[in-house]
């Protein structure tokens, strides 16, 4: 056994974290910054703290991870960080020539109390950033929120530093991206594509992290949106933030500053949440819904009809992040699947009332908990006390699908032991395709294996 | 650079390092110079190391805490590794390393679990000690384990938590082994710094509590070996046969009963010698145990380094033994050679890894007739560069004084006169002890050695030698591949290996063979490249 020292006997703790399903905010940060074109992402710490989102999201997404740091010592701890960060922003301009610099904090900075706006104004009296050039920031404490605050406290930093208002709207939307996949963002435009949408979409990895092999790096590769299209962000006509715990937070302070009315909704994923998603984004650009879109719709629920019986009453346990979990739940519900346990670090009484509002009607014995004292672990006791039939959730599930002998299906982040999440989006009805596909897969791969040989069977 | 060659001078890379250099602003030119060095192994050369990572350069380095908790501490199973800090730290040591590990089917191991203080805001305004006390409490409740290690993080340092003060009270309370690790991330300037907290950490908290006989004939301790992808496996094997107790690994597929005994050994055979040495150092001075260094990368250096150990007991039957596995042994790394240098000789390599890795592994590519055309460390000091010469000629700088050295006084009721005296008496017959010459004296001429390489030089770098293979770390591996060079990960052996001792030579050759002669880099230009006509006029579309 792998987790051999996970009990059944569940005891109340109250400060250890065992297992955790959550990071820290500054790999979301990270992450998000490279969705900017032409964007080195800084780590305003000590150099630990790059290392180690670096190669979290280069194991990840199997791709070049660029990131500078400030490389604190015990003597940038003590005094402040100012001079590592403007010596940091000379080096990087002079160096590695981005467009644009995207700060982010650690604990350890924000624990010194570094005030980054000063900061980056004093490198830009002392000449330090380039002209055209940008440095943008955000504050991501580790102590609060999760890595999906740091995301969402990176897009914010967009909105907050480059958005402007001229007062001539332009007939556009903004298409505010949680925190997904590169093919889940290249999904999310050829939607939009179809119907005929006139959009901005920000963050977008997508041509970042999922580069092709030319035999030449590229440090800046041709994806991720460009500074005049953030710029130009406060001009377009409404926003659609999609993934409300990574988006919401920029929506609002861009119809703060410049007067852009939004709607935010649940990331698209399964039936429901891309039929709002795709009505959000009719009304919003003010084009209609093709049929190709209806069609794609269509081959889901086909699937779903024809395969519904060897789902039904299927037991789920889930972690991950509430964008994605919320409607995946409501996804597995449309599929007569039960969702009995849903476990996320990422704090926010919201989850919650949602969950209870999707699981009440027909799961009411579904544990789920969020924030505080929400692990892996806790999760891993659940499922000692009763078990489940599929495990969804990011690499580290391994461990307790193979001890209890669960299929596994691998979502979030980070998918450190395999490929295509980049390429094969989750999102949208195509999306639902996949997820359903990855589920009956399992699921019937699990009947093959275990089935005995008079019950093996060929036909479905 | 021409790679048909086997034989041929490398070129004078003065060129390249001025055209490095002419990027960076003076300041930092300034400072980059002394760290690229024009190797002559026939001179003494030194090189600037082991000094703080330049604001904005894009570095390979890690932290403190890195190389204390994930690289000493890591790979041992019986002991509750608890960070103390927000959830980050602790997150991205989790499994990260390979440290395989043998618990057999009901051993303690708690290496698959990650515990966390998970700090909050709250906690960093008020404190985080009774949280930590708390946190440790409840991990002995349901665990009941014998052991636990506490972990400072880079907040946790600022905010003034006492890790020391809160493990002692909590090891008096709960009557079992805890201390705490001050290896915040700012401290030193790199891993470094970390494992030599570490190594102190053990040497203060653990080593010497069993007085026990660990039994045999002849006791070694395995030093700076961590089993990567089963690397200690391999090596655990060759000392039983030749019936040698291996008393402890620090830290290979260790556990703590081993620590507690280690100081019951013979000797002490190091093989990182970066980040372990302090350990082999306080051994000798507090017991009289004296040490060696060895090497299992490389066939060669896999025999002559049981050749060391084995002539080192003065034994007859075990040197006998000793070349009876050699022989057999080579005979498969020999073959293997044959097939696989045909295919491989004249490359280049290049290695930026570690504090030993850039030097062993230049051992297994020139087994197979590759060259190392330039290689260095990402955390290594000038003696794993120079040799243990220049020791005393090392400057310590504001960043290193405050790592502790501690004050080792003799442990008469455990000390070793025997071992002493055997010492004395090999050493006239030629044998060498506490020797390490490092890296640059086996590179050859005019290789270019680089320490704390930067993203912008590792660019000029591949651009000037096109080489065939690459060794360094995840963070490189993509970059690297994307110019159509493959990377070999020398920390993670791209889940391969093992490529310790003769069987993991064998897996090493086969595995690079397999990675400089795959097809697929062929295919990278399209077919249609040159042909203009089948390409599209059409703009790209907009996904
Ligand atoms: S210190 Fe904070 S930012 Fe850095 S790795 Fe730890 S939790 Fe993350
Ligand atoms: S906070 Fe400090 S200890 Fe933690 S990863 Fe960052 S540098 Fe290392």
């Amino acid at each position: 056994m792998l987790l051999r020292h996970t009990t059944k006997d569940i005891k109340e703790r109250k400060s250890l974290t065992i297992n955790p399903a959550k990071t820290c905010q500054p790999v979301g940060a990270m992450y998000a910054a490279l969705g900017i074109h032409g964007c080195l992402p800084h780590s305003h710490g000590s150099q630990g703290c790059c290392s180690y989102h670096r190669s979290a999201l280069t194991r990840h997404y199997k791709e070049p991870i660029m990131a500078a740091t400030s490389s604190f010592t015990e003597g940038s701890s003590v005094f402040g960080g100012q001079s590592n960060l403007i010596q940091a922003i000379d080096n990087i301009f002079t160096i590695y020539e981005p467009e644009v610099i995207a700060v982010h904090s650690t604990c350890l900075s924000e624990t010194i109390g570094d005030d980054l706006t000063q900061i980056v104004e004093k490198a830009r009296d002392g000449g330090k950033i380039p002209e055209g050039k940008h440095v943008i920031f955000c504050n991501t404490p580790s102590y609060i929120g999760s890595h999906v605050t740091g995301y969402s406290n990176m897009v914010s930093g967009m909105v907050k530093l480059l958005s402007k208002s001229t007062g001539v709207t332009n007939d556009k939307i903004n298409l505010i991206s949680g925190w997904v996949e590169p093919s889940d963002m290249r999904e999310v435009k050829r939607m939009a594509n179809l119907m005929g949408a006139n959009f901005t979409l920000f963050p977008d990895t997508s041509d970042v992290v999922d580069a092709p092999q030319t035999g030449s790096y590229e440090m800046y590769p041709k994806g991720g949106t460009t500074i005049p299209d953030l710029i130009a962000s406060g001009d377009n006509k409404a926003t659609l933030a999609f993934g409300k715990w990574a988006t919401e937070d920029a929506a609002i302070k861009l119809e703060n500053k410049c007067k852009v009315p939004f709607e935010a909704t649940e990331l698209p994923i399964g039936v429901r949440a891309t039929d709002r998603f795709i009505m959000e984004l009719s009304k919003l650009a003010e084009v209609g819904i093709p049929e190709a879109i209806t069609a794609e719709r269509g081959r889901l629920v086909d699937m779903i009809t024809d395969m519904q019986q060897y789902l039904h009453g299927k037991r789920v346990a889930l972690f991950g992040d509430p964008d994605q979990l919320i409607p995946l739940v409501e996804f597995l519900l449309d599929m007569n699947m039960k969702p009995v346990y849903i476990v996320s670090g990422t704090p926010g009484k919201k989850m919650h009332k949602r969950l209870e509002e999707l699981l009440l009607p027909t799961v009411p014995e579904a544990k789920f908990q969020n924030g505080k004292g929400a692990d892996m672990y806790l999760l891993h006791q659940w499922i000692k006390n009763e078990g489940v039939d599929l495990l969804i959730g990011n690499s580290y599930g391994k461990y307790i699908a193979r001890d209890e002998n669960i299929p596994f299906l691998r979502m979030g982040f980070p998918i450190l032991d395999r490929v295509g999440h980049s390429y094969f989006p989750t999102l949208g009805y195509m999306g639902g395709l996949r997820i359903l596909e990855k589920i009956l897969d399992l699921i019937m791969d699990k009947q093959d294996l275990e089935s005995s040989e008079p019950e093996f069977e060929l036909v479905m | 650079m021409s790679t048909d060659n086997k034989t041929n001078m490398f070129p004078d890379s003065s060129d390249l390092i001025e055209e490095i250099l002419n990027k960076y602003p003076s300041k930092v030119a300034k400072k980059r110079a002394k760290s690229l060095v024009t190797n002559d192994p026939e001179i003494d050369q030194e090189i600037q190391s082991n000094i703080r990572t330049i604001p904005g350069i894009i570095t390979q380095r890690g932290c403190c805490y890195a190389g204390c908790k994930g690289v000493i501490l890591g790979p041992t199973r019986d002991i509750i590794n608890i960070v103390h800090g927000p959830i980050g730290c602790s997150f991205y040591a989790w499994l990260t390393r390979r440290n395989q590990t043998d618990a057999g089917p009901d051993g303690e191991n708690y290496m698959n679990y990650c515990f966390s203080t998970d700090m909050q805001d709250t906690n960093i305004v008020f404190g985080g000690e009774k949280k930590l006390e708390e946190a440790i409490r409840e991990a002995y409740e349901i665990f009941k384990p014998h052991s636990i290690g506490v972990f400072s993080t880079c907040p946790i340092g600022l905010i003034g938590d006492d890790v020391h003060a809160v493990s002692r009270k909590m090891k008096e309370e709960l009557d079992i082994n805890i201390f705490g690790f001050s290896c915040e991330g700012y401290k030193g300037v790199s891993q470094s710094a970390g494992h030599h907290i570490a190594n102190n950490g053990i040497f203060k908290h653990v080593v010497g509590l069993n007085n026990t006989d660990p039994g045999g004939k002849f006791k070694l301790n395995l030093l700076g070996e961590y089993n990567i992808g089963g690397d200690s496996f391999v090596l655990e094997k060759y000392f039983e046969e030749m019936g040698i107790t291996l008393v402890s690994t620090f830290s290979g597929n260790s556990t703590m009963s081993q620590f507690e005994n280690a100081h019951m050994a013979d000797l002490n055979a190091v093989m990182c010698h970066r980040s372990i040495n302090y350990i082999a150092e306080m051994l000798e001075k507090k017991h009289g145990i004296p040490w060696i260094k060895i090497n299992f990368i490389g066939a060669d250096a896999t025999a002559k380094s049981l050749r060391k150990i084995a002539k080192y007991f003065e034994d007859e039957e075990l040197m006998a033994k000793t070349e009876e596995i050699i022989a057999r042994e080579m005979l498969e790394v020999q073959a293997t050679i044959e097939d696989v240098k045909s295919r491989t000789e004249g490359k280049l390599c290049m290695m930026y890894v570690g504090g030993s890795r850039a030097h062993h592994y230049q051992e297994l590519f020139g087994e197979i007739g590759m060259r190392t055309i330039s290689a260095g460390y990402e955390f290594g000091h000038r003696d794993d560069y120079e040799g243990r010469k220049v020791l005393d000629s090392i400057k310590i700088d504001a960043d290193s004084r405050n790592i502790e050295e501690l004050d080792i006084v003799k442990d008469e009721a455990n000390w070793r006169d025997d071992l002493v005296a055997k010492k004395t008496s090999l050493e006239d017959k030629g044998y060498g002890f506490s020797e390490y010459e490092g890296m640059m004296p086996d590179m050859e001429k005019n290789s270019l050695v680089i320490d704390d390489i930067s993203h912008w030089e590792t660019e000029k770098l591949i651009e000037y030698y096109k080489p065939d293979i690459i060794g360094a770390g995840i963070k490189e591996k993509y970059v690297i591949q994307k110019y159509g060079v493959p990377l070999k990960q020398l920390h993670s052996y791209d889940y391969g290996g093992p490529y310790a001792g003769f069987k993991g030579a064998v897996n090493f050759y086969n595995d690079i063979d397999k990675m400089v002669n795959t097809k697929i880099w062929g295919l990278i230009p399209p077919p249609w490249k040159n042909e203009p006509e089948l390409v599209a006029k059409m703009a790209d579309t907009a996904y």
